[in-house]
């Protein structure tokens, strides 16, 4: 047969700005490889069938489920976390949204929706699209209003 | 939970990617946006000796518009398709009902070939292709044939497709087509449906697909027979709700039961019916 069956693979890739090429597990997921391989872990794994966003990241620009890629699928991609989303020092615009609308409280969910945010081109007008934008994210504490307003307010120190 | 262990192929061609699924056949899963089949890895509820990527064949992503046909290669994005202007102007059912397949984040990377191979009976987009009476395009090693839409279906999870099979595009004919309406039933939005009814009208003639009320998405072809005999629309589509209630044999299961389900075509035929003479 003329195609290379693998068990490990190599792949090549950019996360957060930073090239690398690394040899993983076929069957290695992207959020365990974003996690363990590379440190970055505030991209959190929730259920792992892709159903509540936790662990949501950018993939050439279009939110993602990462428990549902396998690292080997990301093979020449740009992927952006959240760490790739903070300042150096501080917080960024969106995240202090988040934190001045009370927009989270223990914090697993809110890389998910942070990301989720960040890729969209544009964020929907009415509150009824916005949460429809936003179902594929799903939070155990805050009720989501507090989600909506700060997505309001970031929306709204961003035009002023 | 993880994947268990698999050997990865990651065929640059069609012709390639046939001569990995000849030589495995039922051992060998393909993985197209991976959306169905990573969640069943990470369940470990299949264990395929073989993975067989396709995202490295770019001629399967195609979305084009030939004379009165839309061809949609099996491994073009739910989110590119749901977006591109042909696919709007030319069909505007295949959006509308798209836009409830998951969420956005699923759509980035399934695919139209991928929803269709994996037939979940509660899907959207089999009885889209059913109601639009599309075509597929599926070839092995040795050949290719077209299935019909209304053939494609056989089960809960099942299409007639070989192991050896290779969905490559699929073609929906968009001539004639006065309007369409789509509606669905689910408890959050994103779920898979406890009910959905896709409706066309095309030169006159309606046709209606019901789903998640079965083993495979059906045509309610009672339904339509009473929207045909009647001359009186009200009247045609009351009938057709009575109709479509009873030709469903829905399974119950937690989510909800049969009788909801039928309950909710009903309700949902009511709702669909009306959008097609506007």
């Amino acid at each position: 047969m003329t195609v290379e069956s693998q068990t490990e693979v190599e792949v090549s890739m950019t996360v957060n700005g930073v090239e690398m090429t690394r040899v993983v597990p076929a069957r290695l997921l992207l959020a365990d490889f974003i996690r363990s391989y590379l440190g970055l872990t505030g991209t959190h794994v929730g259920c792992e069938h892709g159903v509540c966003g936790a662990c949501t990241i950018i993939v050439d620009g279009a939110a993602v489920r990462s428990c549902i890629l396998l690292t080997v699928q990301a093979d020449g991609a740009e992927i952006l976390t959240v760490e790739g989303i903070t300042p150096s020092e501080g917080l960024g615009e969106l995240q202090r949204a988040f934190a001045d609308d009370h927009g989270l409280q223990c914090g697993f969910c809110t890389a998910g929706f942070l990301m989720t945010i960040t890729a969209a081109d544009e964020i929907p007008e009415t509150d009824e699209d916005l949460r429809v934008f936003l179902s594929g994210n799903l939070c155990r504490c805050t009720g989501y209003q507090n989600i909506i307003s700060a997505v309001r307010r970031y929306v709204a120190g961003r035009t002023t | 939970m993880k994947p268990p262990p698999f050997i990865y192929v990651r065929p640059p061609s069609i012709n390639e990617a046939l001569e990995v699924l000849a030589a495995h056949g039922d051992n060998a899963k393909v993985l197209a946006g991976g959306q169905s089949l990573i969640p069943l890895l990470n369940f470990r509820l299949i264990h395929p000796e073989v993975v067989v990527d396709l995202a490295k064949i770019e001629e399967l992503a195609r979305v084009d518009n030939e004379d009165d046909e839309l061809v949609l290669g099996a491994m073009s994005r739910q989110s590119v398709v749901e977006a591109a202007a042909i696919v709007r102007q030319k069909c505007p059912l295949l959006p509308k009902a798209l836009n409830h397949v998951g969420h956005q984040q699923i759509r980035n990377r399934g695919t139209i070939g991928g929803s269709i191979a994996h037939a979940d009976p509660a899907a959207e987009l089999p009885a889209i292709l059913l109601v639009l009476e599309a075509s597929i395009t599926a070839r092995c090693s040795t050949g290719s044939r077209i299935i019909a839409a209304s053939d494609l279906f056989i089960g809960p999870f099942t299409t007639s497709l070989a192991s050896d099979e290779l969905i490559t595009e699929i073609r929906i004919p968009t001539g004639g087509i006065e309007g369409s309406a789509f509606a669905e039933v689910a408890r959050r939005r994103g779920d898979f449906a406890l009910a959905g009814v896709a409706a066309v009208r095309r030169q006159g003639i309606i046709r209606l697909a019901a789903f998640g009320v079965g083993w495979t998405p059906l045509r309610l072809l009672e339904a339509e027979a009473e929207m045909t005999k009647n001359g009186n629309i009200r009247e045609g589509i009351t009938n057709a709700a009575t109709a479509a209630q009873s030709e469903v044999h829905p399974l119950g299961d937690i989510h909800a039961d049969a009788e909801y389900r039928r309950e909710a075509v009903a309700a949902l035929v009511r709702r669909t019916l009306p959008e097609l003479f506007v």
